[in-house]
């Protein structure tokens, strides 16, 4: 099984801003369907933010890389994303500790304390229509990497054809179904990004 | 009366004027004497519609007296950041608590308890009481 050291989740984190960054319009079109059309703006302002502050002060450990990522995303996404993310990382990085290299079973373990953190912040789990519907299937399929990208996407393309029952979105009631949730096609980003870490070590 | 710590508030909104108005309301309607202090936390620190853990950390530190703090919220991010603080961080002063109220009925009667001197469970109660007056 690999070590990941603090420049993996680095090249993770970067490599996931990028995605955000190309794809911000089309969450927020997501989120303009069914959301108040702010989540792609609100993510790229956040993740652009966690690479800046990556590049600016390199963490040196992996627990570091995700505790700074997600205080980072918390004070600049502004939307209920930042929170959610910002525990996901914050709940994974304090999971990892002070280890300088970690191997694939505590990024899975990490990853899935992430997760465990944001559903019952949330209050949501898979089936509900948000991000958890990518974020579940997605930690359970690690720590293989490709799985859980594949996991993750799948998610996310089974909830077009669910009913919102949490946040903005479940206001519309039976409009919400036929459009893919914006925060699960958000959370697909990130582990895409992970993915392609992993395959580049 | 005015040597007891009053428990102070802070009033989350999305947007920093419903907070910045909510306040100004309470404290309208909460009446004459010494009134605890309400403090809004409202938008993002750019000024846009959204939460800001900087901004509610500043407002919940200048309103602790030493007997805690209430803090009531609108919803969706504002609930969600105030809970993330509470589960997370030690950047809110002790005790805090997220109070499950509405948030204009809520601050009025959070205020007019909070300036009376009752403490925090109290103005807790008072602020969530406020979900029971039916309007029709």
């Amino acid at each position: 099984m690999a070590f990941r050291d603090a420049e993996f989740f680095r090249r993770w984190l970067t490599a996931a801003a990028g995605s955000f960054d190309a794809e911000a319009d089309r969450l927020t079109e997501l989120d303009s369907a069914i959301g108040d059309a702010d989540h792609g703006s609100n993510m790229r302002r956040g993740m652009l933010a966690v690479a800046a502050a990556l590049e600016k002060e390199p963490p040196g450990t992996p627990g570091a890389v995700l505790l700074l990522s997600g205080r980072t995303l918390v004070s600049t996404v502004g939307g209920a994303s930042g929170p959610l993310y910002g525990t996901l990382l914050r709940r994974a990085g304090k999971a990892l500790g002070d280890a300088e290299r970690v191997d694939d079973a505590a990024v899975a373990e990490a990853l899935t304390a992430g997760v465990d953190a944001v559903s019952q912040l949330a209050g949501a789990v898979a089936g509900d229509k948000t991000m958890l519907d990518a974020l579940r299937p997605a930690v359970e399929a690690l720590p293989d990497y490709a799985a859980a990208r594949e996991a993750a996407a799948r998610g996310a393309e089974a909830t077009v054809a669910l009913r919102a029952r949490k946040g903005r979105a479940s206001y519309l009631g039976e409009r919400s179904v036929g459009h893919m949730d914006p925060g699960a096609a958000s959370s697909t980003l990130l582990f895409h990004a992970l993915a392609r870490a992993a395959a580049d070590e | 009366m005015s040597d007891l710590a009053l428990v102070g508030i802070v009033l989350v909104s999305h947007s920093g004027d419903v907070a910045e108005s909510v306040a100004a309301l309470a404290r309208g309607l909460a009446g004459g004497g010494e009134l605890a202090p309400v403090a809004a936390a409202g938008g993002t620190t750019d000024g846009r519609l959204g939460t800001s853990p900087e901004l509610i950390a500043e407002a919940a530190r200048r309103v602790d007296r030493g007997a805690g703090v209430a803090v009531l919220a609108d919803l969706g991010s504002a609930v969600l950041t105030v809970q993330m603080m509470l589960a997370e961080g030690d950047e809110l002063p002790t005790p805090t608590r997220l109070v499950d109220a509405p948030l204009v009925e809520g601050a009025v009667a959070a205020l007019v308890t909070a300036s009376a001197g009752a403490d925090l469970e109290a103005v807790s109660a008072a602020a969530a009481e406020a979900y029971t007056f039916r309007k029709t």
